[in-house]
Protein backbone atom coordinates (compact mmCIF):
# COMPACT_ATOMS: atom_id res chain seq x y z
CA UNK A 1 0.00 0.00 0.00
CA UNK A 2 2.43 2.33 0.68
CA UNK A 3 4.83 1.44 -1.96
CA UNK A 4 2.09 1.38 -4.27
CA UNK A 5 0.93 5.29 -3.02
CA UNK A 6 4.68 6.23 -3.04
CA UNK A 7 4.95 4.94 -6.98
CA UNK A 8 1.62 7.27 -7.56
CA UNK A 9 2.97 10.11 -6.10
CA UNK A 10 5.33 10.30 -8.34
CA UNK A 11 2.97 10.31 -11.44
CA UNK A 12 1.01 12.85 -9.80
CA UNK A 13 2.74 15.59 -8.49
CA UNK A 14 -0.05 18.63 -7.25
CA UNK A 15 2.04 21.97 -6.82
CA UNK A 16 0.95 25.03 -4.77
CA UNK A 17 2.87 27.83 -6.00
CA UNK A 18 3.64 30.51 -3.36
CA UNK A 19 5.47 34.30 -3.66
CA UNK A 20 7.40 35.30 -0.77
CA UNK A 21 8.13 38.69 -2.20
CA UNK A 22 9.94 37.68 -5.35
CA UNK A 23 10.16 39.96 -7.90
CA UNK A 24 7.77 38.04 -10.37
CA UNK A 25 10.56 36.77 -12.65
CA UNK A 26 10.38 33.15 -11.36
CA UNK A 27 6.77 32.97 -11.23
CA UNK A 28 6.48 33.76 -14.70
CA UNK A 29 9.31 30.94 -14.96
CA UNK A 30 7.24 28.43 -13.61
CA UNK A 31 4.38 29.69 -15.31
CA UNK A 32 5.79 28.25 -18.54
CA UNK A 33 6.54 25.19 -17.44
CA UNK A 34 3.02 24.47 -18.21
CA UNK A 35 2.45 26.05 -21.38
CA UNK A 36 2.65 23.84 -24.39
CA UNK A 37 6.37 23.70 -24.99
CA UNK A 38 7.09 22.03 -21.85
CA UNK A 39 3.90 20.61 -20.88
CA UNK A 40 4.30 19.29 -16.97
CA UNK A 41 0.52 17.79 -16.95
CA UNK A 42 2.37 14.81 -19.08
CA UNK A 43 4.44 14.09 -15.88
CA UNK A 44 1.10 14.47 -14.26
CA UNK A 45 1.62 17.48 -12.54
CA UNK A 46 -0.86 20.30 -11.74
CA UNK A 47 -1.34 23.47 -10.58
CA UNK A 48 -3.93 23.54 -7.60
CA UNK A 49 -5.86 26.40 -5.83
CA UNK A 50 -5.83 25.09 -2.64
CA UNK A 51 -3.01 24.01 -0.30
CA UNK A 52 -4.53 21.20 1.07
CA UNK A 53 -4.61 19.55 -2.26
CA UNK A 54 -0.83 20.27 -3.06
CA UNK A 55 1.67 17.62 -2.42
CA UNK A 56 4.47 20.54 -3.38
CA UNK A 57 5.08 23.95 -2.56
CA UNK A 58 7.09 25.62 -5.30
CA UNK A 59 8.51 28.87 -3.06
CA UNK A 60 9.47 31.76 -4.41
CA UNK A 61 10.95 35.10 -3.11
CA UNK A 62 13.52 35.74 -0.02
CA UNK A 63 10.79 35.40 2.42
CA UNK A 64 10.00 39.02 3.71
CA UNK A 65 9.24 39.73 7.50
CA UNK A 66 5.53 39.96 6.39
CA UNK A 67 5.00 36.45 4.30
CA UNK A 68 7.38 34.18 6.95
CA UNK A 69 4.37 33.29 9.02
CA UNK A 70 2.33 32.70 6.69
CA UNK A 71 4.71 30.36 4.69
CA UNK A 72 5.01 28.25 8.12
CA UNK A 73 1.20 28.46 8.23
CA UNK A 74 0.80 27.03 4.84
CA UNK A 75 3.44 24.40 5.27
CA UNK A 76 1.50 23.25 8.26
CA UNK A 77 -1.66 23.44 6.77
CA UNK A 78 -0.92 21.35 3.30
CA UNK A 79 -1.43 17.20 4.16
CA UNK A 80 1.53 15.65 4.25
CA UNK A 81 3.60 13.98 2.84
CA UNK A 82 4.26 17.81 1.19
CA UNK A 83 8.18 18.71 -0.04
CA UNK A 84 9.16 22.30 -0.45
CA UNK A 85 10.69 23.74 -3.43
CA UNK A 86 13.08 26.72 -3.35
CA UNK A 87 12.79 28.06 -6.65
CA UNK A 88 15.03 31.02 -7.58
CA UNK A 89 18.34 32.33 -6.16
CA UNK A 90 16.52 34.51 -3.49
CA UNK A 91 14.68 31.60 -2.61
CA UNK A 92 17.96 29.79 -1.68
CA UNK A 93 19.93 31.99 -0.65
CA UNK A 94 18.15 35.35 -0.28
CA UNK A 95 20.16 36.25 -3.34
CA UNK A 96 20.49 39.84 -4.08
CA UNK A 97 18.16 40.66 -1.07
CA UNK A 98 20.80 39.89 1.26
CA UNK A 99 21.46 42.91 3.17
CA UNK A 100 17.57 43.73 3.66
CA UNK A 101 16.07 45.41 6.37
CA UNK A 102 12.92 43.27 6.14
CA UNK A 103 14.24 40.12 4.54
CA UNK A 104 14.01 37.27 7.38
CA UNK A 105 14.54 34.46 4.73
CA UNK A 106 15.96 32.29 2.73
CA UNK A 107 12.85 29.84 3.08
CA UNK A 108 15.14 27.06 4.67
CA UNK A 109 15.60 29.09 7.67
CA UNK A 110 11.58 28.63 7.93
CA UNK A 111 10.45 25.38 6.95
CA UNK A 112 12.28 22.16 5.32
CA UNK A 113 13.09 22.15 2.03
CA UNK A 114 13.56 19.32 -0.40
CA UNK A 115 14.70 20.46 -3.31
CA UNK A 116 16.63 23.68 -4.18
CA UNK A 117 16.45 25.02 -7.71
CA UNK A 118 19.14 28.07 -8.19
CA UNK A 119 19.16 30.66 -11.08
CA UNK A 120 17.59 34.02 -11.82
CA UNK A 121 15.44 33.18 -12.36
CA UNK A 122 15.50 29.41 -13.27
CA UNK A 123 14.78 28.32 -16.60
CA UNK A 124 12.06 25.96 -16.90
CA UNK A 125 14.70 23.34 -17.63
CA UNK A 126 16.05 24.31 -14.60
CA UNK A 127 12.69 23.84 -12.87
CA UNK A 128 11.83 20.15 -14.78
CA UNK A 129 15.27 18.91 -13.96
CA UNK A 130 14.79 20.18 -10.12
CA UNK A 131 11.29 18.23 -9.73
CA UNK A 132 12.26 15.67 -11.61
CA UNK A 133 15.55 14.66 -9.41
CA UNK A 134 13.52 15.39 -6.32
CA UNK A 135 11.04 12.60 -7.90
CA UNK A 136 13.78 10.27 -8.39
CA UNK A 137 14.93 10.76 -5.03
CA UNK A 138 12.00 9.45 -3.65
CA UNK A 139 11.45 5.55 -2.83
CA UNK B 1 -28.09 -16.24 -3.38
CA UNK B 2 -29.57 -13.20 -4.60
CA UNK B 3 -27.83 -11.01 -1.57
CA UNK B 4 -24.50 -12.32 -3.01
CA UNK B 5 -25.67 -11.66 -6.75
CA UNK B 6 -26.86 -8.29 -5.96
CA UNK B 7 -23.64 -7.16 -3.41
CA UNK B 8 -21.39 -8.53 -6.75
CA UNK B 9 -23.36 -6.28 -9.07
CA UNK B 10 -22.86 -3.12 -7.11
CA UNK B 11 -19.28 -3.75 -6.06
CA UNK B 12 -18.00 -5.56 -9.35
CA UNK B 13 -19.71 -5.31 -12.15
CA UNK B 14 -21.53 -2.90 -13.08
CA UNK B 15 -21.39 -0.80 -10.26
CA UNK B 16 -18.42 0.32 -8.35
CA UNK B 17 -15.13 -0.86 -9.91
CA UNK B 18 -16.76 -1.04 -13.85
CA UNK B 19 -18.16 2.77 -13.21
CA UNK B 20 -14.71 3.55 -11.38
CA UNK B 21 -12.13 2.32 -14.36
CA UNK B 22 -15.01 3.73 -17.32
CA UNK B 23 -15.05 7.01 -15.01
CA UNK B 24 -10.98 7.40 -14.50
CA UNK B 25 -10.86 6.55 -18.38
CA UNK B 26 -13.27 9.60 -19.22
CA UNK B 27 -11.72 12.07 -17.04
CA UNK B 28 -8.12 11.25 -18.29
CA UNK B 29 -9.95 11.52 -21.79
CA UNK B 30 -11.17 15.15 -20.67
CA UNK B 31 -7.99 15.92 -19.69
CA UNK B 32 -6.04 14.51 -22.68
CA UNK B 33 -8.49 16.57 -25.38
CA UNK B 34 -8.15 19.81 -23.56
CA UNK B 35 -4.14 19.52 -23.54
CA UNK B 36 -4.09 18.53 -27.80
CA UNK B 37 -6.78 21.52 -27.88
CA UNK B 38 -4.26 23.59 -26.32
CA UNK B 39 -1.77 21.76 -28.34
CA UNK B 40 -0.13 20.15 -25.66
CA UNK B 41 0.93 16.21 -24.96
CA UNK B 42 -1.04 16.07 -21.88
CA UNK B 43 -1.30 13.05 -19.18
CA UNK B 44 -1.22 9.40 -19.43
CA UNK B 45 -4.14 7.73 -19.54
CA UNK B 46 -3.38 5.99 -15.98
CA UNK B 47 -3.30 9.57 -14.94
CA UNK B 48 -6.86 9.92 -12.69
CA UNK B 49 -6.12 5.95 -10.93
CA UNK B 50 -2.43 7.56 -10.29
CA UNK B 51 -3.91 11.00 -8.70
CA UNK B 52 -6.60 8.92 -6.64
CA UNK B 53 -4.25 6.15 -5.62
CA UNK B 54 -1.52 9.45 -4.21
CA UNK B 55 -4.53 10.77 -2.57
CA UNK B 56 -5.05 7.67 -0.58
CA UNK B 57 -1.83 8.06 0.32
CA UNK B 58 -1.74 11.31 1.87
CA UNK B 59 -2.76 12.96 5.21
CA UNK B 60 -6.38 13.74 5.71
CA UNK B 61 -7.15 16.80 7.34
CA UNK B 62 -10.08 18.07 9.32
CA UNK B 63 -10.25 21.84 9.73
CA UNK B 64 -10.38 22.87 13.43
CA UNK B 65 -13.91 23.81 14.09
CA UNK B 66 -15.40 21.56 11.14
CA UNK B 67 -17.93 19.24 12.12
CA UNK B 68 -15.92 16.07 11.50
CA UNK B 69 -18.68 13.57 10.73
CA UNK B 70 -20.40 15.55 8.35
CA UNK B 71 -16.87 16.54 6.62
CA UNK B 72 -15.37 13.12 6.36
CA UNK B 73 -19.40 11.16 5.56
CA UNK B 74 -20.25 13.52 2.65
CA UNK B 75 -17.36 11.63 0.18
CA UNK B 76 -18.69 8.18 1.36
CA UNK B 77 -22.29 9.75 0.16
CA UNK B 78 -20.80 10.99 -2.71
CA UNK B 79 -18.92 7.89 -4.12
CA UNK B 80 -22.19 5.19 -3.00
CA UNK B 81 -24.88 7.11 -4.64
CA UNK B 82 -22.38 7.59 -7.81
CA UNK B 83 -21.62 3.67 -7.66
CA UNK B 84 -24.94 2.99 -7.05
CA UNK B 85 -26.39 5.40 -9.69
CA UNK B 86 -23.37 3.28 -12.10
CA UNK B 87 -24.87 -0.11 -10.91
CA UNK B 88 -28.59 0.96 -12.01
CA UNK B 89 -28.35 2.18 -15.00
CA UNK B 90 -25.60 -0.23 -16.16
CA UNK B 91 -26.98 -3.15 -15.32
CA UNK B 92 -30.51 -2.07 -16.71
CA UNK B 93 -28.99 -1.52 -20.00
CA UNK B 94 -27.01 -5.20 -19.41
CA UNK B 95 -30.42 -6.97 -18.86
CA UNK B 96 -32.46 -5.22 -21.28
CA UNK B 97 -30.26 -6.10 -24.09
CA UNK B 98 -29.01 -9.45 -23.71
CA UNK B 99 -32.17 -10.43 -22.12
CA UNK B 100 -29.64 -11.18 -18.75
CA UNK B 101 -32.21 -11.44 -15.99
CA UNK B 102 -29.20 -12.11 -13.55
CA UNK B 103 -28.65 -8.06 -13.64
CA UNK B 104 -32.27 -7.38 -13.26
CA UNK B 105 -31.16 -5.45 -9.58
CA UNK B 106 -33.93 -5.25 -7.18
CA UNK B 107 -37.41 -3.46 -8.25
CA UNK B 108 -35.52 -3.25 -11.84
CA UNK B 109 -34.26 0.28 -11.72
CA UNK B 110 -36.66 3.14 -12.58
CA UNK B 111 -35.74 6.13 -14.17
CA UNK B 112 -36.60 8.45 -11.01
CA UNK B 113 -34.40 6.50 -8.26
CA UNK B 114 -31.52 7.11 -11.58
CA UNK B 115 -32.01 11.14 -11.34
CA UNK B 116 -32.01 11.45 -7.78
CA UNK B 117 -29.36 9.56 -7.02
CA UNK B 118 -27.48 11.10 -9.84
CA UNK B 119 -28.28 14.27 -7.68
CA UNK B 120 -27.01 13.04 -4.59
CA UNK B 121 -23.26 13.78 -4.90
CA UNK B 122 -23.44 17.29 -5.70
CA UNK B 123 -25.71 17.65 -2.34
CA UNK B 124 -23.65 15.87 -0.76
CA UNK B 125 -20.19 17.42 -1.73
CA UNK B 126 -22.32 20.72 -1.10
CA UNK B 127 -23.38 19.59 2.73
CA UNK B 128 -19.98 18.20 3.57
CA UNK B 129 -18.64 21.92 2.39
CA UNK B 130 -20.90 23.77 4.32
CA UNK B 131 -19.50 21.92 7.29
CA UNK B 132 -16.17 22.11 6.79
CA UNK B 133 -16.01 26.09 8.06
CA UNK B 134 -14.07 27.99 5.13
CA UNK B 135 -16.28 31.01 3.94
CA UNK B 136 -14.86 30.11 -0.07
CA UNK B 137 -15.94 26.30 0.73
CA UNK B 138 -19.42 27.39 2.13
CA UNK B 139 -19.85 29.84 -0.89
CA UNK B 140 -18.77 27.20 -3.36
CA UNK B 141 -21.36 24.92 -1.42
CA UNK B 142 -24.08 28.06 -1.54
CA UNK B 143 -23.67 28.18 -5.69
CA UNK B 144 -23.41 24.21 -6.04
CA UNK B 145 -26.73 23.96 -4.68
CA UNK B 146 -28.09 27.19 -6.29
CA UNK B 147 -27.15 25.67 -9.77
CA UNK B 148 -28.64 22.17 -8.78
CA UNK B 149 -32.11 24.04 -8.46
CA UNK B 150 -31.50 25.94 -11.80
CA UNK B 151 -30.07 22.69 -14.43
CA UNK B 152 -32.59 20.13 -11.92
CA UNK B 153 -35.94 21.59 -14.16
CA UNK B 154 -34.99 21.40 -17.20
CA UNK B 155 -33.49 18.06 -16.68
CA UNK B 156 -36.74 16.61 -15.08
CA UNK B 157 -38.41 17.89 -18.08
CA UNK B 158 -35.93 16.24 -20.32
CA UNK B 159 -36.21 13.18 -18.67
CA UNK B 160 -39.96 13.07 -19.21
CA UNK B 161 -39.93 13.14 -22.64
CA UNK B 162 -38.84 9.45 -22.98
CA UNK B 163 -41.78 8.33 -20.68
CA UNK B 164 -44.52 9.37 -22.52
CA UNK B 165 -42.70 8.91 -25.82
CA UNK B 166 -42.58 5.30 -24.49
CA UNK B 167 -46.32 5.49 -23.73
CA UNK B 168 -45.87 5.52 -19.52
CA UNK B 169 -42.87 3.03 -19.08
CA UNK B 170 -40.91 4.01 -16.31
CA UNK B 171 -38.15 1.45 -15.74
CA UNK B 172 -34.76 2.07 -17.95
CA UNK B 173 -34.63 -1.11 -19.04
CA UNK B 174 -38.05 -1.22 -20.62
CA UNK B 175 -37.30 2.44 -22.39
CA UNK B 176 -34.19 0.94 -23.54
CA UNK B 177 -36.63 -2.56 -24.62
CA UNK B 178 -39.07 -0.29 -26.52
CA UNK B 179 -36.28 1.62 -28.59
CA UNK B 180 -34.85 -1.35 -29.49
CA UNK B 181 -38.18 -2.10 -30.95
CA UNK B 182 -39.50 1.33 -32.45
CA UNK B 183 -36.50 3.14 -33.29
CA UNK B 184 -34.76 5.57 -30.49
CA UNK B 185 -36.05 8.72 -29.07
CA UNK B 186 -33.30 10.99 -30.97
CA UNK B 187 -34.80 9.89 -34.32
CA UNK B 188 -37.88 12.11 -33.39
CA UNK B 189 -38.45 16.00 -33.03
CA UNK B 190 -39.35 15.88 -29.25
CA UNK B 191 -36.40 13.19 -28.83
CA UNK B 192 -33.49 15.59 -30.63
CA UNK B 193 -34.90 19.14 -28.92
CA UNK B 194 -35.16 16.99 -25.17
CA UNK B 195 -31.72 15.54 -25.37
CA UNK B 196 -29.88 18.67 -26.33
CA UNK B 197 -31.77 20.16 -23.27
CA UNK B 198 -30.42 17.03 -21.69
CA UNK B 199 -26.91 17.77 -23.36
CA UNK B 200 -26.98 21.25 -21.42
CA UNK B 201 -28.02 19.84 -18.21
CA UNK B 202 -25.29 17.33 -17.97
CA UNK B 203 -22.41 19.63 -18.58
CA UNK B 204 -23.90 21.77 -15.59
CA UNK B 205 -23.78 18.34 -13.47
CA UNK B 206 -20.20 17.53 -14.24
CA UNK B 207 -19.80 21.10 -12.95
CA UNK B 208 -17.89 22.15 -15.96
CA UNK B 209 -16.63 25.33 -17.75
CA UNK B 210 -18.98 27.07 -18.71
CA UNK B 211 -20.77 25.95 -15.19
CA UNK B 212 -17.84 25.16 -13.27
CA UNK B 213 -19.53 28.40 -11.11
CA UNK B 214 -19.09 26.17 -7.71
CA UNK B 215 -15.52 25.28 -8.18
CA UNK B 216 -14.17 28.34 -10.27
CA UNK B 217 -10.75 27.73 -9.78
CA UNK B 218 -9.38 30.85 -10.48
CA UNK B 219 -11.56 32.83 -7.84
CA UNK B 220 -12.97 30.79 -5.42
CA UNK B 221 -9.74 27.85 -5.42
CA UNK B 222 -11.88 24.95 -6.26
CA UNK B 223 -14.73 26.32 -4.00
CA UNK B 224 -16.40 22.81 -1.88
CA UNK B 225 -13.13 21.02 -2.73
CA UNK B 226 -10.89 23.34 -0.78
CA UNK B 227 -10.58 22.11 2.64
CA UNK B 228 -11.00 18.17 1.32
CA UNK B 229 -7.61 16.47 1.33
CA UNK B 230 -6.21 12.79 1.02
CA UNK B 231 -8.52 10.05 1.35
CA UNK B 232 -11.90 12.36 1.40
CA UNK B 233 -10.94 14.16 -1.54
CA UNK B 234 -9.70 10.79 -3.50
CA UNK B 235 -13.39 9.60 -2.95
CA UNK B 236 -14.89 13.15 -4.06
CA UNK B 237 -12.69 13.28 -6.77
CA UNK B 238 -13.18 9.26 -7.83
CA UNK B 239 -17.58 10.17 -7.72
CA UNK B 240 -17.03 12.81 -9.61
CA UNK B 241 -15.39 10.99 -12.57
CA UNK B 242 -18.35 8.55 -12.16
CA UNK B 243 -20.60 10.75 -12.55
CA UNK B 244 -18.94 11.76 -16.12
CA UNK B 245 -20.00 8.50 -17.55
CA UNK B 246 -23.22 7.32 -15.26
CA UNK B 247 -24.93 10.47 -16.35
CA UNK B 248 -24.20 10.25 -20.13
CA UNK B 249 -25.15 6.70 -20.00
CA UNK B 250 -28.71 7.05 -18.72
CA UNK B 251 -28.89 9.71 -21.22
CA UNK B 252 -28.11 7.40 -23.74
CA UNK B 253 -30.43 4.92 -21.95
CA UNK B 254 -33.67 6.93 -22.57
CA UNK B 255 -32.53 8.50 -26.05
CA UNK B 256 -30.04 6.98 -27.75
CA UNK B 257 -30.14 3.08 -27.59
CA UNK B 258 -30.20 1.63 -31.15
CA UNK B 259 -29.81 -2.49 -31.74
CA UNK B 260 -26.53 -2.56 -33.99
CA UNK B 261 -22.87 -2.70 -31.37
CA UNK B 262 -25.14 -2.99 -28.45
CA UNK B 263 -22.65 -2.89 -25.45
CA UNK B 264 -20.04 -0.95 -27.61
CA UNK B 265 -22.44 1.59 -28.90
CA UNK B 266 -22.61 2.33 -25.64
CA UNK B 267 -19.39 3.18 -24.59
CA UNK B 268 -19.15 5.01 -28.15
CA UNK B 269 -21.99 6.92 -27.78
CA UNK B 270 -20.90 7.88 -23.80
CA UNK B 271 -17.75 8.88 -25.51
CA UNK B 272 -19.14 11.29 -28.12
CA UNK B 273 -21.22 12.70 -25.27
CA UNK B 274 -18.08 13.45 -23.07
CA UNK B 275 -16.33 14.52 -26.08
CA UNK B 276 -18.89 17.36 -27.04
CA UNK B 277 -18.88 18.17 -23.46
CA UNK B 278 -15.13 18.45 -23.35
CA UNK B 279 -15.31 20.67 -26.24
CA UNK B 280 -17.97 23.10 -24.85
CA UNK B 281 -15.33 23.49 -21.59
CA UNK B 282 -12.74 24.50 -24.09
CA UNK B 283 -14.68 26.89 -26.37
CA UNK B 284 -16.39 28.88 -23.51
CA UNK B 285 -15.90 31.23 -20.53
CA UNK B 286 -17.44 30.59 -17.39
CA UNK B 287 -20.94 32.37 -16.97
CA UNK B 288 -22.11 33.71 -13.97
CA UNK B 289 -24.59 32.12 -11.52
CA UNK B 290 -27.24 34.29 -12.06
CA UNK B 291 -26.43 33.91 -16.03
CA UNK B 292 -26.39 30.25 -15.61
CA UNK B 293 -29.93 30.31 -13.50
CA UNK B 294 -31.70 32.75 -16.24
CA UNK B 295 -29.87 30.06 -18.81
CA UNK B 296 -31.51 27.09 -17.82
CA UNK B 297 -34.96 28.55 -16.52
CA UNK B 298 -35.48 30.85 -19.42
CA UNK B 299 -34.63 28.97 -22.92
CA UNK B 300 -33.37 25.86 -21.89
CA UNK B 301 -36.99 25.03 -19.64
CA UNK B 302 -39.16 26.56 -22.73
CA UNK B 303 -37.23 24.15 -25.11
CA UNK B 304 -37.59 21.71 -22.59
CA UNK B 305 -41.65 22.40 -22.43
CA UNK B 306 -41.56 22.46 -26.05
CA UNK B 307 -40.46 19.12 -26.13
CA UNK B 308 -42.83 17.62 -23.26
CA UNK B 309 -45.42 19.21 -25.44
CA UNK B 310 -44.87 17.97 -28.61
CA UNK B 311 -43.88 14.15 -26.73
CA UNK B 312 -47.62 14.88 -25.36
CA UNK B 313 -48.65 15.69 -28.91
CA UNK B 314 -46.83 12.22 -30.40
CA UNK B 315 -44.00 14.09 -32.62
Amino acid sequence: MATLATKALKKSIWVFHLNTGACNNCDIEILDCLTPRFDLERFGIALVGSVRHADALLVTGPVTRASAPRLRLLYEEASKPCFVIAVGACACSKGMFKEGYNVVGPVDAHVPVHAYIPGCPPKPEAIILGVARLLGSLS
Amino acid sequence: MRTLADLLIFVVFPGFAFTAFLGGIAAWVDRKVTARIHFRVGPPWYQTFADVMKLFGKETTVPRGAARFVFLGAPMAALAAASYAGALVFSSYVAAGWKAEFFRIGFGGDVFVAVYVLAIPSIALAVGAMAARNPLSTLGAGREIQLLVAYELPFWLAVAVPLMKSGGRIGIAEIVSYQMASGSMVTSVSGIIGFIVALLALQAKFGIVPFDIAEAETEIMSGPFIEYSGSSLALLKLARAMLLVVAPALIVALYWASPPWYGLGLLLKVSIIVAIAVLLKNTNPRVRLDQAVRFFWGPVTLAAVAAVVLAALGY
